[in-house]
């Protein structure tokens, strides 16, 4: 099981920009103790979101081949409580990115108000520069969970030949 | 348009501010990147990416901060200390930093000291004018 704190992405702009969307529910239940009475999501759930916003978005630039690993939170600021039943949209850029890493900014917004602001930068772990080696397989995008994620987009983006049924 | 080496040093105070989240009275010229001013591997990746575009120039992996590929290399280090051969290649990949002191004991351990705010400045310097 993957902790996911997105539902879907709803824009894709390969090596550019994403956009996804996180619909809060009382179903989530760590929402019952956070807090009582005044359930809010927490905001380090929300720096999670993003970093699998940003961090799908990183790794897609480079075809899912990198281990792309969240490296530093370079900003994150908060201007309102979020609250179940609020639709959340998570819109990331790449900044920069090289072969050995990326840096993003990103906004959190709930309809026009402004939620969030956090930047980040991620490694891409096998190009590290003191050459420590890290397992083979890619850890990070090893399952399907996050391309479920992408279902509008890949639909797009894979061919599939004319009249044929997708696999 | 050429500018100053105060005018530098204010924007590379700036980047160092945001990237470090350090104060300003802390950014002295003698500052030692990771000693003083507590920078870790991904903070240099991060001060190179905000040079970048705070200057608008590209700088090359290893440019700036170059000490880590010289340590992967059997025949520039022994004994934890740079070889004449490793010295010399760190004077070719650091001609923006003073490396008189360093060169009487080239210990590899020192070698995050030589990451100094004025060697950012120099090499900047370099770059822009």
């Amino acid at each position: 099981m993957r902790w996911i704190w997105i539902d879907k992405f709803i824009d894709f702009k390969s090596g550019r920009s994403a956009s996804a969307v996180k619909n809060v529910s009382l179903a989530e239940e760590h929402l019952h103790d956070h807090f009582p009475g005044f359930p809010v999501m927490p905001e380090a759930l929300m720096i999670e979101g993003m970093a699998q916003t940003a961090g799908i978005l990183v790794g897609e630039a480079y075809q899912f081949q990198e281990k792309v690993v969240l490296a530093k939170v370079k900003k994150a600021v908060f201007f309102d409580f979020v609250r179940p039943g609020d639709s959340l949209h998570l819109d990331a850029q790449i900044e920069s990115i090289t072969p050995e890493a990326a840096s993003t900014s990103g906004k959190i917004q709930r309809q026009d108000q402004l939620i969030a602001e956090i930047d980040l930068m991620f490694s891409h772990i096998d190009q590290n520069l003191a050459g420590i080696d890290f397992p083979e397989d890619n850890f990070v995008f090893d399952d399907n969970t996050f391309k479920s994620l992408l279902r509008d987009f890949l639909t797009q983006t894979e061919s599939t030949p004319e009249g044929e049924p997708r696999a | 348009m050429a500018k100053t080496r105060d005018e530098i040093m204010e924007q590379i105070t700036e980047v160092l501010e945001d990237a470090l989240g350090v104060d300003e009275d802390e950014v002295t010229p003698q500052a030692t990147l990771m000693g003083d001013l507590g920078a870790e591997s991904i903070d240099f990746l991060d001060i190179v990416f905000r040079l970048e575009k705070a200057f608008d120039i590209k700088i090359g992996r290893e440019e700036l901060f170059p000490a880590e590929s010289l340590l992967s290399d059997g025949s520039l280090v022994s004994d934890n200390k740079l070889t004449d051969k490793g010295l010399a290649m760190l004077k070719e990949k650091m001609p923006h930093t003073d490396l008189s002191e360093f060169e009487k004991d080239p210990d590899v351990n020192k070698l995050g000291d030589l990451f100094t705010v004025d060697s950012v400045v120099n090499f900047i310097e370099q770059r822009v004018n």
